[in-house]
């Protein structure tokens, strides 16, 4: 917009202040609470300014856990979290970006009927087939293993349907090109269709890592053993102290390092991800 | 370098839709043929048979003495140029260039002096670290040439290549290629639906209608001597005009023209051979009102109505001739420029 009328201005910005505020204001509040001592939280008054325990806090959780809670150290839940993240990330993306290539590119019989099991996968979230899903790696003896955390979460149609609808706009001299110049299927997609694609698989990683990092059912129903918990679960077990009450403080340094890692990811690929946005290179 | 071999090629899709009718066509060995028609004529879907984009319903297709039916592109050993060049966004022009090559097992230097032999060759050593989306469109089409021409293939195959230029660069292409063309020597097959570019480039013409071939002859030829009425109101601009007997009166008779090949009823005549003065030999007279007057420089083009009736034709004159719309003209066609045609089974008449 061109007009220059200063009260409008005045206007947007304090919603736009009034928004931001809302949103960071418990993210501050879990940051200020996590430097603080065991007992501020409960007296009820929480302090607006940082405490003198934040080293102390983070270092006692990133080294012992809440033990006493059944929650392991969260040095290792992290890690724990990141291979899942990163296994269900990597997964689904080398397998929606091989199936996508198959529809778009080959002619197989019902290749239509494919696509279209697919797409209706869409519609069932995990929580629907939760249950059949779980007995399914029980019976492959995968609980407490990254196996079963991972695979179970890594079909996807949501990237399938999504990387087909971009190879679909790649032109189709571009294959036949590749064709004169002698590049067979997966050389046309090595050579030519990956590096196309590689601001769409950029944007899917953010959303792919961030999904795989902040699953808690999954992980709460097929890990039992304290090695395998991943971080957001285990955030739900220490609040749950069997007695006295949660170490509030404690746990909100967990929360911020649970927070850190999508954010970094997306600090980092965001870069990728806006210059694919702003250099269309067709 | 090879021979082209088309033996009753036909294309035919899903649902019976005959694109290509069965085609002969001998192409030999560095000959730049050109093949034109109007837009759905099955050009484009001939020459990627060629190619090996499109598969071949029946009928054999021979590079050199090979029949390729069956072979993938990369095996048949031409190259070809897209109608939107097709260049690799992600790559360098060098590596645009290259990927052919190395896909092909050449060897490193190899690849390098034959780029750099093409880049030179084409004025595009300047770009070879750029990305295709840093270049203008012609600076593009070349890139898209070079990638034909490092590979040294047996045929080179166009696809409408200039059709994406301003009119200008058009033009300046057209004669590069056709420059291109005479020093290498590679056979080349290229489709276009502008007459003009056709009648330039081409050693001959293939003048394709609804699938099927109509005529195949040199520029000249073919527009010399149009076969059928298709090929005389195609090739030429404006478009040759086809008259009806009864509008043309003899100079000497004053009655209907006789003595035509049998079975005339229509007969051709070019814009630019009816004039407004009298020519030196025997002559036709046609007679209409001028409708519309359009000056374009260096010549004339007059639309009239032949003798109040709804026939409209063309007229091409060199520079401005002192007339009026609403005017009654008349015009002098000499003999040696009918072309006499039959309008039932839309052919040339007489020999």
């Amino acid at each position: 917009m061109v007009e220059n009328r200063p009260w409008a201005n005045v206007f947007a910005h304090t919603i736009l202040i009034i928004g931001v505020a809302l949103v960071v204001f418990p993210v501050y509040i879990a940051i200020v609470a996590s430097t603080h001592g065991p007992g501020e939280f409960l007296r009820g008054t929480l302090p607006l300014l940082p405490g003198p325990h934040a080293i102390d806090n983070y270092k006692a959780m990133w080294n012992t856990g809440l033990s006493r809670a059944g929650a392991p150290p969260a040095g290792q839940m992290l890690w724990n979290s990141f291979v899942m993240a990163m296994a269900i990330t990597i997964g689904k993306l080398s397998i929606s970006l091989l199936s996508a290539f198959a529809i778009v590119y080959f002619r197989f019989r019902f290749r239509m009927f494919f696509f279209w099991i697919i797409f209706i996968t869409l519609m069932l979230p995990v929580e629907v087939r939760i249950i059949p899903t779980f007995q399914v790696v029980a019976d492959l003896k995968m609980l407490n293993s990254f196996a079963g955390l991972s695979i179970p979460l890594i079909a996807s149609a949501t990237a399938t349907f999504l990387f087909r609808q971009f190879f679909m706009t790649v032109p189709e001299e571009m294959l036949e090109a590749a064709r004169v110049d002698g590049a067979g299927p997966l050389k046309f997609f090595k050579d030519i269709l990956m590096p196309l694609s590689i601001t769409n698989i950029a944007a899917l990683f953010v959303i792919m890592f961030i999904y795989g990092w902040n699953q808690y059912l999954w992980p709460l129903l097929i890990t039992t053993d304290p090695d395998y918990y991943t971080i957001v679960m285990g955030i739900q077990r220490m609040t749950t102290a069997a007695d006295g009450d949660p170490q509030w403080h404690l746990v909100m340094a967990a929360v911020v390092m649970a927070a850190l890692p999508p954010v970094l990811v997306v600090l980092f690929m965001q870069r990728l991800f806006v210059k694919g946005l702003t250099e269309t290179e067709k | 370098m090879a021979s082209i071999t088309l033996e009753r090629l036909k294309k035919t899709y899903s649902g019976n839709v005959d694109a290509v009718r069965g085609i002969d066509l001998a192409i030999e060995d560095g000959e730049f043929v050109v093949l034109v028609g109007p837009s759905g004529c099955g050009k484009s879907t001939l020459l990627r048979m060629v190619a090996g984009l499109e598969t071949i319903t029946d009928g054999t297709l021979k590079i050199g003495d090979k029949v390729v039916n069956h072979l993938e592109p990369a095996e048949r050993d031409i190259a070809m140029v897209f109608q939107n060049y097709a260049l690799y966004p992600h790559m360098t022009v060098y590596n645009n260039l290259a990927y052919g090559l190395k896909n092909r097992g050449f060897k490193k230097d190899d690849i390098e002096s034959r780029v750099n032999t093409a880049a030179k060759m084409l004025e595009i050593e300047d770009f070879l670290q750029r990305k295709p989306r840093q270049l203008s469109g012609g600076q593009r089409q070349r890139v898209a040439m070079g990638r034909a021409l490092v590979r040294e293939p047996a045929a080179f195959l166009f696809d409408e290549p200039l059709s994406n230029l301003d009119a200008k660069l058009r033009v300046q292409m057209r004669v590069e290629i056709k420059q291109l063309q005479r020093r290498l020597k590679t056979t080349s097959l290229y489709v276009t639906h502008d007459q003009l570019e056709a009648m330039t480039l081409g050693d001959r013409l293939v003048v394709l209608n609804a699938g099927e071939i109509e005529q195949v002859g040199t520029p000249m030829e073919i527009f010399a001597r149009p076969a059928t009425m298709f090929v005389a109101e195609f090739i030429g601009s404006p478009a040759m005009n086809m008259l009806p007997l009864e509008y043309l009166h003899d100079q000497k008779s004053g009655g209907v023209l006789t003595n035509l090949p049998e079975g005339t009823d229509t007969v051709g005549v070019r814009p630019d051979d009816m004039h407004l003065t009298p020519p030196d030999m025997p002559y036709l007279t046609i007679e209409g009102t001028l409708m519309l007057f359009e000056a374009a420089g260096a010549e004339s083009h007059l639309y009239v109505n032949l003798a109040s009736s709804e026939q409209p034709t063309v007229i091409r004159t060199a520079g401005q001739p002192p007339v009026r719309e609403g005017e009654t003209l008349r015009f002098y066609v000499t003999r040696d420029a009918l072309h006499p045609f039959n309008s039932t089974t839309r052919k040339r008449t007489g020999s």
